[in-house]
């Protein structure tokens, strides 16, 4: 009785269109931001930003670039932390080398240097699909770790191999607590979330899809499937390598080239697939998800008062992220999105059965 | 002819790179050798996973993730199993572990799945290799474990007259590709002469054709991933012997995939062979290109054997995608 | 003359001594006819005549070994499906090529993507001349919705509609792109006394509203005697039968052909 869109005509296509338009989203949207920017930075701890709030934001970020690559447009890809690794250095670079350089703007050109580097690793896709592409992107996965574990010049000829980053500052207000990387977080993530929404909403996301669907008859229709997926993978690549970059610089402070290993890159997978491919809203829950279970894991036996260690918990984690995959690939491919969207079917009935 | 002309110039570049190290005299054919003898030893485990990979898409069209998974829980069944009992009657155990494992896969992902695409089937292998890691270290333990195949392990010098100083090799290098070599002809005996053997390769050829003629499809998946298992069990075996059984087996494992892209999906020499040229290769641009690039490039380190085999399974991939011995995939609208 | 007593113009479609093989398999052997303009031509034949594959080749799927196809006077046997979609020929297919992930409107907007413009940052800002755009090519689907009746069915996932009406959306789509020849394959099959007559009245109005000029194959011959101008017939990879539904019923080869005669 409270999702009813009774009363709300949509009078011209423009307000069809919206994004949210039944007024109830619209509602509980604002009132979801209201709560972010003002409620939380209050009412949650450092831990619980250091722990679980910072890291899913940034992962939801780069979970939702893999799936406009892979839910979107269909074209897979178990690499892709490699992206990551190249904004992240991308941006260490051009703040080391770069005097005085605003951080939005390094992130920006991170972001569009690891598009371009996702073009090229992004060619296969052009002749081979499904498996066969599986395995290429791995050689980007591979080489490209090799590559900054190596080639000094990537971590500025530093000894040990790994590189640090000092304390932000953007126009004057350092991002030296936790709340305050929180903030900035949220607005780099809201507003790429809104971006992708839109392109998904637009033609590009529709030729994506079609690729996704049916690349012979997308061919038929005028979509060039060369432009199609190289796009998918510039702007997936684009979403990644920011995400990198705030990986390294907000959330980790230092990093070293395995911190955007293969096991990442499965990790980006698992996201989408539990989340829900193809879906916007699934890569928030599916990060939500790989973010929180380990801290779960490790919490809550405790608070049962049974404690596991950390390697029982860490292969508990493996395991119940494993089961969980062929559960939802065989229940619901469609991940907890789908399930999410069939609760609010049902909220619009109720409380009426049908 | 215009078709395979890309092919040939790869292999050909391959094979060039491949003698360039002894044409040029940069190395003495001693150590040439042996590096070459390391390769294909390497290889040959390599190629002991592909099997396993080859035989399950061959019957089943799936592509399995898990296979370096379940060589590492067949390895730490049978090292551990071994701790308390004779080495022959744990690999037996392990075998019957494995097929018991073939059995609850076959009911619990690939029948919900049947009809699913590829990259679906893909991604629910990769779910089962997750959960084999975690529930294999949970069951038997993370450490790193040894299995003794009672082989010796001093290295012994051969072809003294031919080779100044001859050339090294292991023993175990030599078992690990004799027991590979049983294997193959084993398998290539059951898939040719026995009943079974005939209704796999029906199978591999068409599901509904073999379903109409009676074959009944689960039980012959579960016989697949079971000979694919029984085969995950000789490589942990003879992997765990080499390097000692651990957590990065099933990491290292991945670098079938490669074998497997240069081989064919669906090729048993392909496996083989892929497993040797990849082995081969890898070591030697190690080796060989490595200490080139480090001077030339001002690198921290070599590390080329991490990414050679992909590198050049996406060459393969965009020349050939079918593989040296795969079969063409045609595209009909 | 069409039934509606406008002229047919000039022939907008050459296909000359079109020859296709597979390996050894013939598909097609010289054939050759040509497409007025707002004409309704029926390509019709026994399975595996090579119909199909005659359409593929007019749309780019198939390249021929040997021949010619001109289209509005320029040489075609050559091209991709999306330069022949870029020049103006839409099809649709035998099997049904919706995209699954879609609802309708998606579906049939998907044919608007060659005339959509705006940039890919244009598009992510969904500002100005993009957000514009979108709306003016939305309007112009819902005609063709308006025109083929499933408004109701506009924000349905194609893979939940019926049969009949999914044959509708995949000549919604065909019709999003303004087609100069539309190539329909099968239209019909599949479908009840009802439908069938429904997607006859469709493609006689699409022939008659937009002058369209249409070349399906058909089997079912009540169908094709009602609403063809012209019938061409092949049997193995041949022509057979050339000219009006009268004049092509009446041949002996043809009634060979369909009769199982040896030839």
């Amino acid at each position: 009785m409270f999702y009813r869109e009774n009363g709300q005509f949509k009078s011209s296509y423009r307000q069809d269109e919206a994004l949210l338009p039944i007024l109830q989203d619209r509602i509980f949207m604002l009132a979801l931001l209201a709560f972010a920017v003002v409620g939380v930075p209050f009412l949650a701890s450092d831990y619980l930003f250091l722990s679980i709030i910072n890291p899913f934001l940034i992962m939801a970020l780069a979970a939702l670039g893999l799936n406009l690559l892979v839910g979107y447009c269909g074209q897979i890809s178990i690499g892709h932390a490699a992206f990551m690794s190249v904004g992240a250095y991308a941006a260490y670079n051009l703040m080391l080398r770069v005097p005085n350089l605003n951080f939005l703007v390094a992130l920006v050109l991170a972001g569009l240097i690891a598009a371009a580097v996702g073009i090229l690793f992004g060619m296969p896709s052009l002749r081979i699909k499904g498996l066969y592409l599986a395995v290429a992107t791995l050689a980007a996965q591979f080489f490209i770790d090799w590559l900054f574990a190596r080639v000094k010049w990537f971590t500025g000829y530093e000894s040990s191999g790994s590189v640090s980053t000092p304390v932000l500052s953007l126009f004057g207000w350092p991002l030296d607590s936790p709340a305050r990387k929180y903030l900035f977080l949220l607005a780099v993530v809201a507003v790429f979330t809104l971006l992708a929404k839109n392109l998904v909403r637009g033609h590009i996301g529709r030729a994506w899809m079609a690729i996704r669907d049916m690349d012979v008859a997308a061919e038929v229709i005028g979509i060039r499937p060369v432009y199609a997926k190289l796009t998918a993978f510039a702007v997936s690549s684009f979403y990644v390598g920011v995400a990198g970059a705030l990986w390294g610089f907000v959330y980790l402070g230092s990093w070293e080239p395995l911190a955007f290993n293969i096991t990442v890159s499965l990790n980006l997978l698992f996201m989408i697939i539990i989340g829900g491919m193809g879906s916007i809203l699934g890569s928030f829950f599916g990060a939500l998800f790989i973010v929180a279970l380990p801290i779960v894991l490790d919490r809550v036996p405790a608070w049962l008062g049974a404690p596991l260690s950390t390697a029982t918990a860490s292969h508990l984690a493996s395991m119940i992220f494993g089961a969980l995959i062929v559960f939802f690939l065989i229940v619901e491919p469609h991940g907890l999105a789908r399930l999410w969207a069939i609760g609010k079917e049902k909220l619009r009935l109720w409380p009426f059965p049908h | 002819m215009k078709r395979h002309l890309p092919v040939m110039i790869l292999c050909t570049a391959l094979v060039a790179g491949l003698a360039a190290p002894l044409a040029t005299g940069a190395s003495a054919p001693g150590f040439y050798m042996e590096v070459l003898f390391g390769g294909l030893a390497a290889g040959v485990l390599y190629s002991l996973v592909a099997l396993g990979f080859v035989l399950i898409f061959k019957a089943s069209g799936v592509f399995n993730f898990a296979q370096g998974s379940m060589v590492l829980f067949a390895a730490l069944s049978v090292a551990r199993m071994a701790e308390v009992m004779p080495l022959w009657l744990a690999a037996m155990l392990g075998v019957g572990v494995m097929v018991l494992l073939a059995i609850l896969i076959e009911r619990l992902v690939l029948r919900p799945l049947v009809n699913q695409e590829g990259v679906v089937l893909l991604m629910a292998t990769l779910g089962v290799s997750y959960f084999l890691d975690g529930f294999g270290q949970s069951v038997w333990g993370s450490d790193i474990y040894e299995i003794n195949l009672g082989l010796p392990k001093a290295p012994v010098m051969i072809l003294g007259n031919l080779f100044k100083g001859g050339i090294l090799i292991n023993k175990d290098d030599v078992a690990a590709a004799v027991v590979a070599l049983l294997l193959v002809t084993a398998l290539a005996l059951f898939f040719q002469k026995t009943a079974t053997g005939r209704a796999l390769r029906a199978v591999a050829d068409d599901h509904q054709a073999a379903q109409s003629i009676g074959i009944p499809l689960n039980r012959i998946w579960v016989i697949v991933w079971s000979v694919a298992g029984i085969v995950a069990v000789v490589a942990g075996m003879v992997w765990g012997s080499k390097l000692g059984v651990q957590f990065s087996i099933s990491q290292v494992a991945l670098k079938a995939l490669p074998v497997v892209i240069l081989g064919g999906f669906t090729s048993i020499p392909g496996a083989i062979l892929g497993g040797l040229i990849i082995g081969v290769g890898e070591k030697m641009a190690e080796i060989f290109l490595g200490p080139l690039m480090v001077r030339t490039f001002d690198l921290a380190g070599g590390g080329i054997e991490n990414w050679f085999a992909y590198v050049l399974a996406l060459l393969f991939l965009l020349v050939r995608p079918e593989g040296l011995f795969g079969e063409r995939i045609i595209d009909r609208v | 003359m069409t039934p509606h007593g406008r002229a047919f113009g000039e022939p907008v479609l050459a296909v000359d001594n079109i020859s296709l093989a597979f390996g050894g398999v013939k598909a097609l052997s010289d054939v050759s006819f040509h497409v007025r303009e707002r004409e309704i031509l029926a390509i019709i034949g026994p399975n595996g005549a090579g119909k199909s594959s005659m359409l593929n080749v007019i749309n780019g799927v198939y390249r021929p070994q040997k021949g010619t196809i001109r289209f509005f006077g320029e040489a075609h046997h050559n091209i991709d499906t999306h330069e022949a979609a870029a020049q103006g020929i839409a099809r649709t297919f035998q099997n049904l090529a919706l995209f699954k992930g879609m609802n309708v409107l998606d579906n049939i907007m998907t044919g608007r993507n060659l005339r959509m413009k705006a940039g890919l940052l244009a598009q992510a800002m969904r500002f100005g001349p993009a957000e514009r755009e979108e709306l003016e090519h939305r309007a112009a689907v819902e005609r063709i919705i308006d025109f083929l009746e499933i408004q109701a069915y506009r924000k349905t996932p194609v893979g939940r509609l019926p049969y009949g009406l999914q044959k509708r959306v995949d000549l919604g789509r065909a019709l999003a792109m303004e087609p100069r020849l539309l190539l329909l394959d099968e239209p019909m099959a599949g479908m009840n006394v009802e439908e069938k007559q429904d997607m006859c009245r469709f493609i006689l109005d699409v022939n008659d509203e937009f002058g369209t000029t249409i070349v399906l194959i058909e089997h079912d011959m009540g169908v094709v005697m009602d609403l063809s101008d012209r019938v061409i017939v092949l049997d193995y990879g041949r022509k057979i039968g050339d000219g009006t539904p009268d004049e092509v019923r009446g041949t002996q080869a043809v009634i060979d052909a369909y009769l199982g005669v040896k030839h």
